[in-house]
């Protein structure tokens, strides 16, 4: 297992072999997203019970909730790229940071407009400066910062070096999101889902979310990959076997 | 490992960990600002000011809203379970307000230490269900009530 892994990584450093390998992925994931989104969203947009307090609004969870948990992961996932690009130097990691700190960011933003507009209805305010939504406001000037790094300098390698640092040092936003919710007072309700407990909610609300959550990871994947191989191909331009594909 | 990547690999460490303590230390030391509200036992112990705005927030006490006969201002009381500050409030409340339910209310302690509320906010919880169960939970914690008082006798 352990053997294979360390091939893997070794294969995934090749830019050819992924650009190869991800060609054969490509129409899973996209079949995977559109049919994972459209059972998840008729599920819990027409299917799933009113909830008792909230009513209908409440649904807005079946977008909000994915792309919050998105875009944390993809932020530790674009922090690990930096750090692999950081020690082993490995072009391909850094391509990958590069490819994921826009999308991480665009969930992100998603995250932070459905919030707004499911408090209006139920906390009857868009906006409050509580800890969970300033520490997630605060991942999205990460993730604008991160971007501008990656681009900000002339030589390509310091660029992704200086992205890769400070995905390293807002890591430690990840776990002040988290458990902002436990740690201080805030408006924002304590999580549903947890790791060590039963989630706290109805098992015909629970289904479509967590087909959401599974399909927007897919979408990720998808979108992170389709980003990765143009950075692959340009990056490659010269070299024989791009040309080849380009011409054939 | 090669040493030089190990060098690299212990310094990345050195800087995470670094600056999750930094942070961790800042956070713990702000940690009375970053609470979005003050507690009723907070107010009632006289932690807060008079006259100075600030958030409180608990639970709405059963029974104790009181509407105006005319216009739209309300008192009520919150507690945390401890203690209870009186809020008096002259606006449209959120949907979500009802007896029982959690709120954070912004403005000021009056000479009387009644808040004058000048915004509401409606807490929700993390528990989701359809109308229904929770009928069948409240029914069932009725009949459960009513078993224990039954055996007592």
């Amino acid at each position: 297992m352990w053997q294979w892994l360390v091939r893997l990584y070794h294969r995934l450093g090749s830019p050819k072999w992924f650009y190869e390998i991800t060609s054969r992925w490509i129409p899973w994931l996209v079949g995977l997203s559109v049919v994972g989104c459209a059972v998840g969203l008729v599920l819990g947009l027409l299917y799933a019970p009113a909830d008792y307090q909230q009513g209908n609004s409440f649904r807005i969870i079946y977008i909000h909730v994915p792309a919050a948990l998105l875009a944390q992961s993809a932020f530790m996932m674009m922090a690990v790229a930096g750090a692999v690009f950081l020690i082993w130097r490995m072009k391909m990691a850094a391509w990958v940071a590069r490819s994921i700190a826009p999308v991480g960011a665009s969930f992100c933003l998603i995250a932070l407009l459905t919030g707004a507009i499911w408090g209006k209805p139920t906390w009857g305010t868009w906006w409050v400066w509580d800890a969970r939504l300033t520490s997630m406001l605060l991942l999205l000037f990460l993730y604008f910062g991160v971007m501008a790094l990656q681009r900000a300098i002339e030589s390509e390698d310091a660029s992704h070096r200086a992205g890769a640092i400070l995905s390293l040092v807002g890591l430690v936003n990840i776990p002040i999101i988290k458990y902002s919710v436990e740690w201080w007072n805030t408006l924002h309700q304590p999580a549903t889902l947890k790791l060590t407990e039963k989630p706290s909610m109805h098992p015909d609300m629970l289904v479509p979310l967590l087909i959401m959550i599974v399909t927007t990871y897919v979408f990720f994947a998808l979108l992170v990959i389709l980003r990765t191989r143009n950075e692959v191909l340009w990056h490659e331009r010269k070299r024989s076997w791009v040309r080849d594909l380009l011409e054939s | 490992m090669h040493p030089q990547r190990k060098k690299r690999l212990h310094l990345i460490l050195f800087l995470v960990v670094g600056v999750g303590i930094a942070v961790g230390l800042l956070a713990y030391s702000l940690s009375q600002n970053i609470n979005l509200f003050q507690t009723p036992t907070q107010i009632a112990a006289g932690e807060v000011p008079v006259g100075q705005t600030i958030r409180a927030g608990g639970l709405v006490v059963a029974g104790s809203v009181e509407r105006d006969s005319d216009g739209l201002g309300v008192t009520f009381k919150v507690t945390d379970g401890a203690a209870e500050v009186s809020i008096f409030y002259d606006g449209i409340l959120p949907d979500l307000f009802r007896e029982g339910q959690g709120i954070v209310a912004l403005g000021k302690l009056d000479d009387k230490r009644v808040l004058q509320a000048s915004e509401v906010l409606a807490k929700h919880d993390e528990n989701y269900m359809p109308p229904e169960v929770q009928d069948a939970l409240e029914q069932a914690h009725k009949d459960g009530k009513q078993a224990m008082t039954e055996k007592a006798y």
